[in-house]
């Protein structure tokens, strides 16, 4: 999205902007959640792909934006994205202003670490209340802080808070309202010759008539090559990098001067902690020995993890199918009973066949993804993710990838897009791209509802091992393997063909095991659940509609009275959908799909998961069937070709379902890949490999299994 | 005497002395708390050997091998 000056104008007539900041695992996003409550909006910041989360709150009485910042243990910035938190505490971000406070969330049990931040934070100038998270683990922890020893020292207030529990959240907003009421606090000073020299450039930028912001010029000046140096000679030409040069020897004596950054800063820490922080022998850190000992096992370890990806699979498959079935069949009674109400016409059928279809599509998702969502976050929040990073990375440096990768593939399970969207903490780039490249193989859950129907309809309920394992369960489960297999052979080709050279790097903070809050985890699945209604529900609605009309229109003549099944199939072959799919259905031929399978897949390439619907629409207009039943499963079992041969024999549906597994059918997918990887040459190359893919493998599937079923 | 992080044993507790890796990865090394002076010790290995896990400012942190040779240490007593 570009600034538009209306949006700028929205910002400055706007409640007072009031950043979040602060490291990964201090449960900032569960304080922004607290403040927020579900008032969120997530757009995206102009020219970079990183995710700008905002939202009303009310602080001390006072009604002001609150923007997150994505967690970061440092300013310092070698790309765009991670300039996005050094510009937005300038106010350098077009449309949104200049923050009038920030709020930096630290991580009480993890202090020293945690104040790195902090204090390049406290150079910025803008006025700050440190919110000191997680006090409700100090005692267990055997920590104690002097809160109002290390306010006095660093000159901010410091407010003790459990954003988890909703503890100190009122006088936390209290002092925020109290920080933007008074005058600027004097900004931090750890390297005094440092500071000169970013006042030297930036008035010597502001000679020539610019108006440079200190926080930028620091980065430049401290991060040689880095990008804010970059972006700075982009700017003012590069005549000014002797002028840096001279600067940073001035200032550094000939030594680097990023580490001498990290130096002067931990030292700087060190003396602020003195008397402040006082470390016992925790009685949790045996515990904690032993489980890491256990889930760190090569066998045990191994097993457990085996046994929690086997659990998320079972629960997702086996625990959703009542509620999914329960909204199947409450969309198809609404259905029914709107169709009888208004009657067989174009308005009965839009608000049947269309509306509530569009709907009940959305829908039947939700218990799919809270459920899958629910142990994503729960394995985040618990501190489990980082240590099956931890046993993976080993494995996943195998396909050119990081234990990093592990996280947003294992969420690519419930949906590609946020799983793209996740491998922002994938801190090397071309890991980074090879795990965008290769989430959409992985199963997502919109995958899920295509596979589930065409399993439960054509793969026989066979039980094995005393009904312990089922034929069913089988496939599903092959699907899966086939999508991890998709996912690491284009991973590994990727980084074999692109950067075999290149080393990854895999930094990781492994957080203490925490029971997760049931609060926080609520509130985490529900603003994901929204984001999901919104932004996927949405497309898949409008798509819905779409089909209906594409399904409907031109409207047959009037058809005679006591004729209106013929007709009504006459009608969608008739319609525009009808026609397209008659016309590129030979291409599918070799695949055992006539023209309805066609045009379902068809309609369902913006969205995959919309082929049930699509497959609804298209068959709930022709509703005859032969036993009476008037579901879904049973209509398509029927479904038969013009000679009379069922289309959904068992090669066509394996190959149906390998099409899903490997196809490319997702518009919102399409989008995120074009905005994280910055081109459209990543996304267009996925499209056209993976649906090449799919169509390959339906075509050998069904000409092999009809080959091996006739004989 | 230093020796390469990655030559310290499960238990084993050490100094960071300094570094031989380039400065932009010591970057990224000390703004994790890798910092010459700070004490560190070595946690564990993965199933594999490979990435590591230490404790260092009060935290345990994973990294590889391949980043954990850039880290020189003076081991601390007897592991």
């Amino acid at each position: 999205m570009s600034a538009r000056p209306d949006a700028a104008a929205d910002a400055a007539a706007d409640a007072p902007i009031v950043v979040t900041i602060g490291n990964p695992n201090t449960g900032k996003s569960t304080l922004f959640n607290a403040l927020t409550g579900l008032r969120q909006k997530v757009s995206n910041y102009p020219g970079v792909t990183v995710e700008q989360v905002s939202g009303r709150a009310e602080l001390g009485g006072q009604r002001v934006r609150l923007v997150d910042v994505p967690g970061t243990y440092s300013l310092a910035a070698s790309s765009p994205d991670e300039m996005i938190a050094v510009d937005v505490l300038c106010g350098a971000v077009p449309g949104l202003g200049h923050p009038q406070a920030v709020i930096i969330v630290v991580d009480a049990t993890n202090l020293r670490r945690n104040l790195f931040l902090v204090t390049q934070v406290l150079e910025a100038g803008v006025p700050a209340v440190i919110a000191l998270n997680m006090t409700d683990l100090l005692e267990s922890s055997a920590i104690s802080v002097d809160h109002e020893a290390l306010a006095l020292r660093l000159g901010v207030p410091v407010v003790p808070i459990s954003a988890a529990a909703g503890d100190g959240l009122e006088r936390l907003g209290a002092a925020v309202a109290d920080v933007m009421a008074v005058p600027p606090q004097e900004p931090l000073t750890i390297n005094a010759a440092l500071d000169e020299a970013v006042g030297e450039l930036a008035a010597e930028l502001g000679a020539r008539g610019e108006e440079p912001h200190l926080l930028e010029l620091r980065r430049a000046l401290i991060d040689a090559g880095g990008y804010a140096e970059q972006r700075l000679l982009a700017r003012h030409g590069e005549d000014l990098r002797p002028r840096l040069e001279t600067l940073r020897e001035r200032v550094g004596s000939g030594r680097n001067l990023a580490t001498l950054e990290a130096r002067d800063r931990y030292s700087f820490i060190q003396g602020l902690l003195d008397g402040v922080e006082q470390r016992g022998e925790p009685g949790r850190q045996r515990a904690r020995d032993l489980a890491d000992r256990v889930l760190n096992h090569p066998l045990w370890g191994m097993l457990i993890f085996a046994a929690v990806m086997a659990t998320v699979f079972q629960a997702v498959f086996a625990w959703a199918a009542p509620l999914v079935d329960g909204i199947d069949y409450l969309t198809g009674a609404a259905g029914d009973t709107v169709r009888s109400l208004l009657g067989p016409g174009l308005v009965g059928s839009f608000f049947a066949d269309g509306v509530i279809a569009g709907v009940g599509a959305v829908v039947v998702f939700l218990p799919q993804i809270l459920i899958l969502f629910a142990f994503i976050i729960v394995l985040e929040d618990s501190g489990y993710m980082a240590r099956a990073a931890f046993l993976m990375d080993r494995a996943m440096r195998g396909i050119g990838l990081s234990g990093q990768s592990f996280i947003p593939m294992l969420s690519s399970f419930a949906c590609a897009v946020p799983g793209i969207m996740g491998t922002r903490i994938i801190a090397n780039r071309h890991d980074r791209l090879a795990t965008i490249m290769a989430a959409p193989f992985m199963t997502c859950s919109a995958r899920l509802p295509v596979y589930s129907l065409l399993i439960a309809a054509f793969v026989p309920d066979t039980r094995y091992l005393g009904g312990l394992v089922n034929l069913q369960g089988v496939v599903l489960f092959g699907l899966y393997v086939l999508g991890i297999l998709g996912a690491a052979l284009t991973a590994w080709l990727i980084s074999r063909l692109y950067w075999s050279r290149v080393k990854s790097r895999f930094l990781l903070e492994m957080p203490p095991y925490r029971a997760p809050s049931p609060r926080a985890v609520a509130a985490k699945l529900l603003s994901r659940a929204l984001i999901f209604l919104r932004r996927a529900g949405t497309i898949i609605f409008a798509v819905t509609l779409v089909v209906w009309a594409l399904a409907s229109f031109p409207r047959a003549p009037q058809p005679p009275a006591g004729a209106a099944t013929p007709a009504a199939s006459a009608a969608l072959e008739r319609s525009y959908l009808g026609r397209m799919s008659h016309v590129v259905a030979p291409l599918f031929a070799p695949l055992g799909w006539d023209w309805k399978v066609t045009a379902a897949v068809l309609a369902s390439f913006p969205a995959r998961e919309v082929v049930i619907a699509a497959l609804g629409t298209i068959y709930a207009v022709d509703t005859e069937a032969e036993d009476g039943s008037n579901t879904l499963t049973s209509r398509i079992r029927h479904a038969r070709h013009a000679d009379g041969s069922l289309v959904y024999t068992l090669p066509m549906v394996l190959g149906l379902l390998v099409f899903y597994a490997f196809c490319l059918q997702c518009a919102s997918t399409i989008a995120v890949m074009r905005r994280e990887t910055g081109t459209w040459r990543w996304p267009l190359a996925a499209w056209c490999y993976m649906t090449g893919l799919g169509y390959l493998s339906a075509c050998a599937i069904y000409q092999f299994g009809t080959l091996l079923s006739s004989t | 005497m230093s020796t390469a992080l990655t030559d310290l044993r499960p238990g084993q507790r050490a100094v960071v002395s300094g570094f031989v890796a380039d400065d932009a990865e010591a970057q990224r090394l000390m703004t994790m708390g890798l910092v010459e002076g700070a004490e560190i010790e070595f946690l564990r290995a993965a199933p594999t050997g490979d990435p590591i896990e230490i404790r260092v400012m009060g935290y345990a942190l994973s990294l590889r091998l391949s980043d954990a040779a850039g880290v020189l240490v003076d081991a601390v007593g007897a592991a």
